[in-house]
Parts: C-alpha cells; structure tokens; sequence
C-alpha cells in the first residue's frame, strides 16, 4: 500500500514554507542593514562635526592638532582641524606599501604561473597565503620592534636621521603584509588568460618572457589594476599597523624617514579611552571615518567595475 | 628577383640572431627576478616568525628561586590568617638567606629579587595547608621580571645596569646553591593581565577571546547560511539581488576599523549596551565576518548540482525541504569551512574591538558576556606598548600562542574541504 506522506498533508505546508523563507530574507538583509549602519552611524555623527568645523577647513586645512582644551575659555580650545596632513600621511604609507607590495606580488605571481612546476607552485603557494592570514597586530609588533630600530640602526650607519616611526618602517611592512594580496588576484587573472594568445606568440619566434610582457601582462592588466586597486583601499583601511608603529603627531612632510600619522592612527587615538560625545575631537574621528568609508568605497566599486568587464572578455 | 629575395632572407636570419643572446639574456634576467620575489617574500615571511621565536619562546620558562620559609607562628595568628602579613614573612626569609645583609637599602635591593606575587603564593599555601604554621619549608617562589631577564641574558651582567654589584654578587651565590631554577611557566596560563610581567598570563584574554567568538560564531554561523540560501537558492535573478550582491562584496572590503565605528555608534551609542563586553565584541566581528561567510556558502551551494534538486522536487518534496533535506547537509562542509576561516579572520581582528572599549587593563578573568573583557590580539597589542623587556617577551609569546590557535583552526579548515570534497 502507498500513502502519499500522511503526515504532510496534516501540516499545512504553505504557511511554514513562507515564514521560513522570510526568515531567510531576513539573513540576508542584514547585510544591507550592517551598510544602511556603517552610513547611519558615521554620517551622523560627520554632520554633527561639519556643524562645529566647516567642511572647507576640515578637507583644505593644513594643521591637524585636535587636542581639547581644559578649559572652555582657552584659547585655540576647538583644536585645529585640517585634515590634509592625515591625508597626505595616509598616502605616503599607502604608497610605500604599494612601491614594495606590487613589484614582489606581480613576479610571485608570474613566475608561479608562467615558471614554477606544479610541485614547486604547490609548496609555495601556501606559504605565500601565510603572510595574509597573520593578524596585524603582529605585523604592528613586529614593525614597531624589529623593523624600526633595525632600519634606525642602518640609518645611523649610513648617516641618515631616521625616525622610531617612520613612514617607511609601517610602509615596509604593510607592503609585506599585502604581497600575497596582489599575489593571488595576479594569479588568478593571469590563468584566465587564454592559453592561445601565448601559443600565438610562441609561434611567432618570442621567448617566454617577452610573451609575458607583451601578450600576457597587457591582457590581464585591467585584473591586476583592480587588484591593486583593492589593495590600496586596504592599505588606506589597515589601523594596527600603523597604529602601533607609524607616528601620532601630523607633519607635512615628503620625506619618508621621518614620522606621520594616518586617517586610521587618528581615529584610533581619538576614540579610545573615555570621551564625550559632543566634543569636536570625537566627533572629527567619525568625519575621519566617513572619509575612509568613501574612498575604499570608491576604489572597491572602481575595482569590482573594471574585474566585471574583464571577465566578460573572454567568458 | 631571387638575389634579392636570398640577400633579405639571409639579413632577417643575421638579424634575429644577433639579438638572440641580448634576448636570452633578458630571458634568464626575468626569470631570476621572479626568483627574487619569491625569495623576499618567503625571506620575510621566516624573519617574522624567527624573530617571534626567538623573542618568545623563552617566556613559556621562568625563573624560580628557592627560599627556606619559616612560617612564623608570631607573624601568621591562627584567628586572623587571612589579613596576616605574609610580606613580612617572605622578607624574613629573603634576610634568612643572607643573613649579613645589614641597612635598609641593601635588604630592600635583595627583597627586590623575588616577586612580589610570591607573598600570595604563601598566603595560598597557608591557608590550604595549617600545618605548615611553625615548620620551615623549601619553596620554589617565581623571582622578578629583572631576575628573569638576567638568567635569560637579556639583561647584561655589570653593575651599571638594572642589578647593582651587591645584588649581582647574590644572584651568584643562589646559582652556586642551586637555588635558581627555570621551570614550565604555568602563570602565563593561568593568570589575567597583571602590572608585573612575571605575574602577568594570557588567561583573561584568552577566555574574552572565547566568549566572544562565541557570540560571532552564535550569530554569524546561522545568519550566513539563511542569507546564503536565500540569494542562491530563493531569490529570483534581478536588480534587487544585483543590488544585495554588490552590498556584501563591498562589506567584504570596507576597512575593519569601520565596523568598530559602526559598534560604537549603534550598539553602545544608540542601544546603550556596555562598553569593553564579549557581547558587543561579538556582534560588531559578526557583522565583519558575516561577507566573508555568505561568500563561502554561497559557492558550497552552487557546487550541489542541481540534479540533486530536481529529484527531490520530483518526489514532491517542497523547495524549503529541497534546500534542508539535501541541498544543506551536501553543502554544509563547504559551509564549515568557510565560517572557520571567517572566524579566524575574527580571531585576529584588532581594530573593531579598540573602538568599542575592549582596550582596558583587566586583571579579572572575564565570566559573562557583558562583563568588560579584552581578547589575546588587544592584550598583545597592549603590551606590546609596555616598556619593561619582560613585557616584549610576553608579547612575542601571545603572538606564538594566537599563532597557533590560527593555524590549528585553518588546518582543520583544510582538512574538512579534503575529507568532504566531492567530486559530482
């Protein structure tokens, strides 16, 4: 005897079905609810602080000092709050980092796909990833003790006058950590490159490394420029770091031996430990932090922009 | 016609090869920059870790020093042990040991050698045991941080550093006596943070690590899958899900430190609930490691081929049975895998947690998820910022105990991809 499954027929299947799927939907908005926060809470609090400083001075003001005052009546107690010191400090790290990052990450890339035996590539890959899973904070500890009084060590055997932190101490190392960032999105975009342009080029008489340059390298560009795109909003974002070993005082400066703050150092110091909430020196971490959200926003949208466009290429 | 034709032949051929060896060159020249890009990174990669190695293995031992302890009877009142000064009781000792130490300077330089957690340590021991009251005892009592750097050889043996020439003379005589010994250094397991480092440990932390990853784990785990299982298996191809699916992508790359902001500004600001706690912890990696999970999940979904699915509905089942009864337990390991590696993303997150508070010195271990914590990242970090050498030490040995914890939670990770990989 057949039953057509007795016990369903008893539990009115519709009802539960859409609850469940509701619930569902529920998971999944949370994504959106985390970005509707992330702009809800930052904004509001940048406006509060657009208010108090006016936005012109905050984006083209060249002294950055937002201490608070101990008394109401003192004089400059608002603080300075012209954030193109931070700015520039922030890309001066960035830039270091992607000057050592880019170079090493492109040629690993390269040399495992175009060069490496399977075997080698196997063992090596891994140990690449490595350098991406470890924490920053130890990245930071390591910047700020290791790093930082070696390079100070050879600096003062060389002559140079080089600060405890420096940008090219925290530069160096964030470099380091993203090395298998680029890495990996290099890769990837390199094997998508249809084996019959290297073929092609073989066949005309190029060595294997003018392939690379000249077919290989051009077809994945867009890849690797959203690649590096990526990386560069994550050097921007990257806090411990440069927290732990890059300075805390703004200066205006070019030269990378010397020390500079960053838009992450800045929020950092500004929010930790205890404070009010209506005070110009909070509030300036949040605009800080609005700031951050845009750019790596921006570069993260350019970036998955240009990777779209490429995949369609070749699909 | 042919001349001509022979003469370019024979020039295109000359040509090309004499830029042959220029182009091998370059050839063998790229080749070894590859090498050497390789070979820096991994050079780094070993630096780093030789460097914690080095620097931290050493403070998984500690210096203990052995002091004949006479318990005192005058000095521990049986009806009041619990507020006897067992300071006291320790400097007797200390004096016992060197009986010639006369001034009060000399005597608080050689005090100085032992920590001032061993007092503790006797008071425990009394009050476990009344015997002891009246007897003399041989105990192993852990020495000072300084003490320990010196037996380490961190800290230069001369008069003109931290040991004066009285205080170095001392510490050879307890060598020559044996009564300096390096054992297991079992505090650092099992203490909270402490102003001394040799009575700091990593327990506190390491327990606010636990709770609030537990807290991520509790709600991360489920609300990825649900939003994975939704975008893949229920909602229809549109804007809407365009949209949906450029919002995760972009949180997956939304610097952390704004998650931190966003804890700040909804959870304890607007939610009002307290600052440094597992909760709030929990909720704001939640948040961050929720794209990382969905991502993962998603692709374990695709991966069940959909033959699976139209047998099911063939059978009658209903789609919400489809996804639970088969599609779901096929593609749960890839799942696994994806919230472990999420969450050792978690476990090495940082700068979220400095923004809401979880940044405080706490010598209690925490118990409850609103109770203020810290978690084993922020306790290095802090540390990290403390000047005495047996601090950096300490660091470098979280750094290797956090080590470890990650790469046993990606081993697993791997393993699990490799036990259940399916091939379809």
């Amino acid at each position: 005897m057949m039953t057509f499954c007795g016990s369903g027929i008893k539990v009115p299947r519709k009802p539960v079905e859409k609850v469940i799927r509701c619930l569902l939907a529920a998971c999944a908005f949370v994504a959106v609810l985390t970005t509707v926060g992330i702009v809800l809470s930052v904004v509001f609090e940048a406006l509060h602080f657009f208010h108090k400083v006016p936005l012109s001075d905050f984006v083209l003001g060249l002294k950055w000092s937002p201490q608070t005052a101990i008394r109401v009546d003192q004089v400059g107690s608002s603080g300075a709050f012209g954030a193109v010191p931070v700015f520039a400090g922030t890309l001066m790290i960035a830039m270091i980092a992607m000057l050592v990052s880019v170079p090493l990450g492109l040629m690993s890339a390269i040399f495992l796909s175009e060069y490496a035996t399977r075997r080698f590539r196997a063992v090596v890959k891994p140990l690449l990833e490595i350098l991406a899973g470890i924490p920053t904070v130890v990245y930071g500890f390591f910047a700020a003790l290791t790093v930082a009084p070696m390079l100070r060590g050879l600096g003062r055997f060389l002559g140079l006058d080089i600060a405890s932190e420096s940008a090219l101490v925290a530069g160096l190392v964030m470099g380091v950590m993203i090395i298998p960032f680029i890495s990996s999105i290099a890769d990837d975009v390199i094997n998508a490159v249809p084996q019959s342009l290297r073929e092609g080029s073989y066949g005309l008489g190029a060595t294997h490394s003018e392939t690379i340059r000249k077919v290989v390298l051009p077809a994945a560009l867009p890849g690797i420029v959203s690649g590096i795109l990526l990386a560069v909003s994550r050097a921007v974002g990257e806090t411990m770091i440069v927290v732990m070993a890059a300075g805390l005082s703004a200066n205006l400066t070019a030269n990378p031996l010397e020390a500079v703050t960053t838009v992450t150092v800045q929020i950092v110091t500004l929010l930790v430990g205890d404070q009010e909430f209506d005070s110009a020196k909070t509030l300036a971490a949040f605009a800080l932090g609005l700031l951050l959200f845009i750019v790596t926003l921006i570069l993260n949208i350019v970036a998955l922009q240009i990777v779209k466009k490429y995949r369609e290429q070749y699909d | 016609m042919t001349e001509k034709k022979k003469y370019n032949l024979h020039s295109v051929t000359d040509r090309v090869h004499s830029g042959l060896s220029r182009r091998y060159r370059a050839e063998k020249c790229f080749r070894r920059f590859g090498v050497c890009a390789i070979g820096l990174s991994l050079f780094f990669l070993v630096i780093l870790f030789a460097d914690i190695m080095h620097k931290g293995l050493p403070a998984f031992l500690q210096t203990q020093i052995k002091l004949a302890v006479f318990f005192d009877p005058e000095l521990l009142p049986l009806e009041n042990l619990e507020t006897a000064d067992f300071n006291a009781l320790l400097k007797s000792s200390c004096r016992a040991l060197f009986p010639g130490v006369k001034g009060r300077r000399s005597k608080k330089s050689l005090y100085k050698l032992v920590s001032d957690g061993a007092a503790y340590e006797l008071r425990k021991q009394v009050l476990r045991n009344h015997k002891l009251i009246g007897t003399t005892q041989d105990l192993w009592l852990i020495a000072d941080d300084e003490l320990d750097m010196l037996m380490k050889g961190n800290i230069a043996r001369n008069p003109t550093g931290r040991f004066n020439q009285q205080q170095l003379y001392w510490i050879e005589k307890l060598e020559q006596d044996g009564r300096l010994r390096r054992r297991f250094n079992l505090t650092f397991f099992t203490s909270g943070d402490s102003r001394d480092p040799e009575l700091s440990g990593i327990l506190g932390a390491l327990s606010g690590t636990v709770l609030t990853l537990l807290i991520t784990l509790m709600f991360s785990f489920p609300i990825g899958i649900g939003a994975a299982i939704y975008l893949e298996e229920f909602l229809k191809k549109g804007r809407f899900s365009d949209f949906l699916e450029v919002n995760i992508n972009n949180l997956a790359a939304v610097p952390s430190i704004i998650f931190g902001l966003l804890g700040l500004g909804i959870f304890i600001n607007f939610f009002g609930l307290p600052r440094s706690a597992p909760l709030v912890g929990g909720l704001v990696l939640t948040l961050m490691t929720l794209p990382t999970i969905i991502i993962s999940s998603r692709a374990a979904i695709k991966a069940v081929p959909p033959s699976i699915r139209e047998a099911a509905l063939g059978l009658g089942a209903s789609p919400v049975q489809v996804v639970f009864h088969h599609v779901l337990p096929l593609a749960l390991p890839g799942m696994l895998t994806g919230t472990i590696i999420g969450m050792a993303r978690a476990l090495g997150e940082t700068a979220p947690l400095l923004m809401i508070g979880m940044v405080a010195f706490i010598v209690d271990i925490p118990k409850s998820f609103n109770s203020a914590a810290t978690v084993l990242p922020v306790q290095i970090y802090l540390w990290a910022d403390s000047p005495e050498r047996a601090f950096t030490e300490r660091t470098s040995a979280a750094i290797i105990v956090l080590l470890v914890f990650l790469v046993l939670m990606n081993a697993s990770a791997v393993y699990l991809r490799r036990k259940f990989e399916r091939r379809w």
